[in-house]
């Protein structure tokens, strides 16, 4: 029963992230045209985050990293691009581009990469030390990024122009957003395929009993390492787009307060829930707005309201509306 | 004589002052049932585990169809053929009964890393998955949760995971702890055919089972294996009278 | 140049004992209760706020200290009975998740009442000079005196964790939970005291930290990350790793911007030496623990991983 309540409220969520915008584009409020774009991208974050935290059982606190790294390959390619800089010359000329597809490609890339080494020395260890070790990555990365002067430092970059995608006009707030929702449709449709494959089967029961799944000749690590740099990698995209949607990427994104709001979405939400991500940060960002409309100090009320969420009501947004997660 | 399938010379482990295996040497040959005996805190799990690679012998060689598998991880042993079974039942409890033996056919098949086509649907994977429970005679449990079925059912899903890797070995950790009189006497008769397909090192406390399966029993008393033979050499056995069985008789 | 190296491997000193009062606590939490506290930065923000505020008002910098550290041990007590002592028995995810959530309590409370705007505190009348180092350079005496003063709150934890009969129940807590129970302690009071312990260790920090830099909301959570990395070097409930985890972090980050810049000006120009230089010596703690993770995943006094 609650498998089909689960599916229901996720047509809901998804027919409402659509219905939102449309509605406001009618009416001519472009502002929440760009709320909503905001709760798809982070939204997707938080999917990718799922995928290490909700199925893999992994608590990365340092996915600011993999969101910050996205957001700056947007950043950088696109700066070399409407400097007319060559971000290297020699031994071939490497041009930046303006070009979402080609930047996503190299988010993807150097995050995939970055995640492979920050995982293979994390993921030798557990529990709190998984969690203080991959803080600690992302803070290096974050620290990195500020006293690096070559791309803004602390001051970040802006990205005067939004980067193109073929056959759209991005700086229309409703094209942007329908590119923003369709690439979190594809993450959400990935990670629902992706936890019934045999890797899931896998993934889920690392997750479970380690000792078992060695004692049938499954590494659990290998199993671990792909999941964490599959999360890695989607979190990234959403970072790319997330500098897109602000035009601007500073460390603020590589930081871990990042992480842990995204860690928030994910919870908010429901863990390991195929749309927890989506539904805590439509929460978290609806909050935002209205708090902060009425309070300077919204996180206070956040905070508190947070607090009462982890002691008293878990399972999250989609646990309370759907009954317990069920394994198919 | 026939190669042994398994061996283990001059195994020692000491956890501080406890020495838990003493000089263990054993081994197990092709179609046996070799009982591995001994009262509480023999060591018995401790040497189960060295040899499935989850601790490390201080010394002594362990080798395995014809390989030193000393340096092989617990993974790589099982991965070679090596099967063991758990005394208190380590299971994925969030899988149902099916998925836990999927899970471990997926690994025979070697092919972890899919990440589209949907494993309920993978008839390669399900069918003989299936043919397993049916074998250990938990078919009609196949899609409850392993934390919901009973204590004797989890002990007969542990079998089905293990016959599921197909293995030249089996390491039985007590398959009969827990179990009623009914599932002991139904297992024995299982176990009985099981050791044409692969030789088993049975751990057991069950002295009736063990007397009905065993090919040859090694009597092991604080870490030492004090006596080797067949059924009616370990019950004449004096030492053994002494050591062990005397305390129950 | 001897006199500047000097000054640094002091700095180095400096922080690094700073950050043992931070990591100390932190890491009997963890050794004792089993919970990851992200909240642990806030409480030395307290500290250091209590510090700020009543030096200002009373005008007296010894005030100021025994504010932080009654503000920060209460604090630490109200929290731990409040909210952590629903934690323990929790996993860590939602240890993580609440204590965020304290973080952005405190932090946002902090700005409510004090407002976004830096405080200021003053170094004491009598310890305001400087000294002479050999080498020549002038050392700020409260420098001097807040590496002293830190290292007698360290001697002092080890004799308390050592010698004391509190000292006896944390240890017997660190190894078997049951024991402490069995023992016929009350396990309740136990953690509240360890906890508060902790807190004002850090509120202390926050303190002294304060005056030399600027007293901020947010400024718990750097050192907190900082005190994580050393935990995760010296090893989860470690005193002994707290403490040489905490000098090879703090040597190292203070050495490293120090000496990288200079030594990179041998093979690149000064701008650009500086740059990378100093990019790569912010990292340098972070590559420093990985290699002791690679090394001993479980920290270098750490049992279990």
């Amino acid at each position: 029963m609650s498998m089909n309540r689960e599916t229901i409220l996720n047509i809901v969520l998804a027919a409402l992230l659509i219905a939102v915008p449309v509605i406001a584009q009618i009416m001519g409020e472009p502002f929440i045209i760009t709320l909503a774009t905001k709760v798809a991208i982070l939204g997707m974050a938080g999917v990718g985050l799922n995928i290490a935290l909700g199925y893999g059982g992994l608590v990365s606190f340092g996915h600011a990293a993999f969101f910050g790294i996205g957001g700056y390959a947007a950043g950088i390619l696109a700066s070399h691009a409407l400097n007319y800089e060559p971000i290297m010359e020699a031994p071939f000329e490497i041009n930046g581009t303006t070009q979402m597809i080609v930047i996503w490609i190299v988010a993807l890339i150097a995050s995939a990469l970055v995640a492979l080494l920050i995982g293979a020395i994390t993921l030798r260890t557990s529990g709190v030390y998984f969690i203080m070790i991959t803080l600690a990555f992302a803070q290096m990365i974050y620290y990195f990024a500020i006293s690096w002067p070559a791309y803004g430092g602390e001051d970040g970059l802006s990205i005067y122009v939004r980067n193109s995608f073929p056959g759209l006009n991005t700086l229309d707030p409703i094209s942007f957003f329908a590119l923003c929702a369709a690439m979190l449709g594809i993450a959400i449709a990935f990670s629902a395929v992706l936890i019934r494959s045999r890797f899931g089967l896998a993934l889920h029961g690392a997750r479970q009993n380690s000792q078992r799944m060695m004692a049938i000749g499954i590494a659990p690590f290998r199993v671990r390492l792909v999941a964490f740099v599959i999360s890695a990698m989607i979190t990234a995209w959403a970072g790319a787009l997330y500098a897109d949607l602000n035009r601007f990427v500073s460390p603020s994104m590589l930081s871990w307060h990042m992480s842990g709001e995204i860690m928030v979405f994910v919870i908010l939400g429901g863990v390991g829930r195929l749309f927890g991500p989506v539904a805590g940060a439509a929460l978290y960002i609806l909050l935002e707005h209205l708090l902060g409309g009425m309070f300077e100090y919204w996180q206070l009320p956040l905070g508190i309201l947070l607090l009462v969420v982890v002691l008293f009501a878990r399972g999250g947004l989609i646990g309370l509306l759907a009954g317990e997660r069920k394994h198919a | 004589m026939p190669e042994a399938i398994l061996s283990l010379s001059n195994v020692t482990k000491q956890f501080g002052a406890l020495l838990a295996s003493d000089n263990v040497s054993l081994d197990l040959l092709p179609g046996e049932i070799h009982a591995l005996i001994g009262p509480n805190g023999a060591g018995k799990s401790t040497l189960i585990k060295q040899i499935a690679g989850e601790i490390k012998p201080d010394s002594g060689d362990i080798r395995f169809a014809g390989r030193d598998i000393n340096d092989l991880s617990a993974v790589e042993r099982s991965r070679m053929g090596l099967a063991r079974t758990f005394q208190v039942s380590s299971l994925m409890p969030e899988f149902s009964v099916l998925q836990n033996v999927v899970l471990a056919q997926q690994s025979v098949s070697g092919k972890i890393f899919r990440f589209f086509k949907p494993v309920l649907s993978d008839a390669s994977l399900l069918e003989p998955a299936m043919a397993q429970l049916e074998r250990v005679g938990l078919a009609d449990r196949a899609h409850m949760r392993a934390a919901d079925i009973s204590h004797g059912e989890r002990r007969q899903l542990e079998m089905a995971v293990a016959l599921a890797l197909k293995p030249r070995a089996f390491l039985l950790d007590e398959p009969m702890a827990g179990m009623g009189p009914e599932g002991s006497k139904r297992l024995t008769g299982f176990l009985d055919g099981l050791r044409a397909e692969a030789p088993i090192l049975l751990v057991e406390h069950d002295m009736d089972a063990v007397f009905a399966l065993a090919d040859r029993i090694s009597v092991l008393v604080y870490g030492r294996v004090i006596a080797t033979g067949t059924v009616d050499d370990i019950r004449g056995n004096e030492d053994v009278k002494r050591a062990y069985l005397g305390e129950e008789a | 140049m001897f006199s500047l190296f000097l000054e640094q491997l002091l700095n180095g000193l400096q922080s690094g004992v700073m950050l043992f009062l931070m990591a100390s606590g932190l890491t009997l939490v963890f050794g004792v209760m089993g919970l990851i506290n992200l909240a642990h930065g806030s409480l030395y923000m307290v500290g250091a706020f209590a510090c700020a505020a009543v030096a200002a008002w009373t005008g007296s910098f010894w005030l100021g200290l025994v504010a932080s550290l009654m503000a920060a041990a209460l604090a630490g007590a109200l929290v731990e009975m409040l909210v952590i002592r629903r934690l323990y028995k929790r996993d860590h995810l939602d240890q993580v998740l609440a204590t965020f959530a304290l973080i952005l309590i405190f932090s946002e409370g902090t700005r409510w009442i004090f407002g976004s705007f830096p405080l200021f505190l003053n170094v004491p009348e009598a310890l305001s000079g400087t000294v002479t180092i050999p080498g020549g350079s002038q050392y700020p005496i409260f420098r001097l005196a807040i590496i002293v003063a830190g290292l007698i709150v360290a001697a002092g934890l080890f004799a308390l964790i050592g010698k004391t009969r509190l000292g006896t129940r944390i240890r017997a807590g660190e190894a078997d939970r049951e024991m402490i129970a069995a023992l016929g302690i009350n396990i309740d009071r136990l953690y509240t005291v360890v906890f508060a312990l902790g807190a004002a260790l850090a509120g202390l920090a926050g303190a002294f930290v304060g005056t030399t830099q600027s007293v901020q909301v947010g400024m718990g959570e750097p050192v907190l990350i900082l005190a994580f990395v050393v935990i995760v070097i010296g090893g989860i409930g470690s005193i002994k790793g707290a403490l040489i985890g905490s000098l090879l972090v703090g040597f190292t980050d203070t050495m490293g911007r120090f000496l990288l810049p200079i030594g990179f000006e041998a093979f690149f120009d000064p701008a650009s030496a500086t740059a990378i230089g100093s990019a790569l010596a912010s990292m340098l703690i972070y590559i420093v623990m990985a290699l002791v993770l690679f090394l001993r995943p479980s920290g270098l006094f750490g049992t279990e991983a």
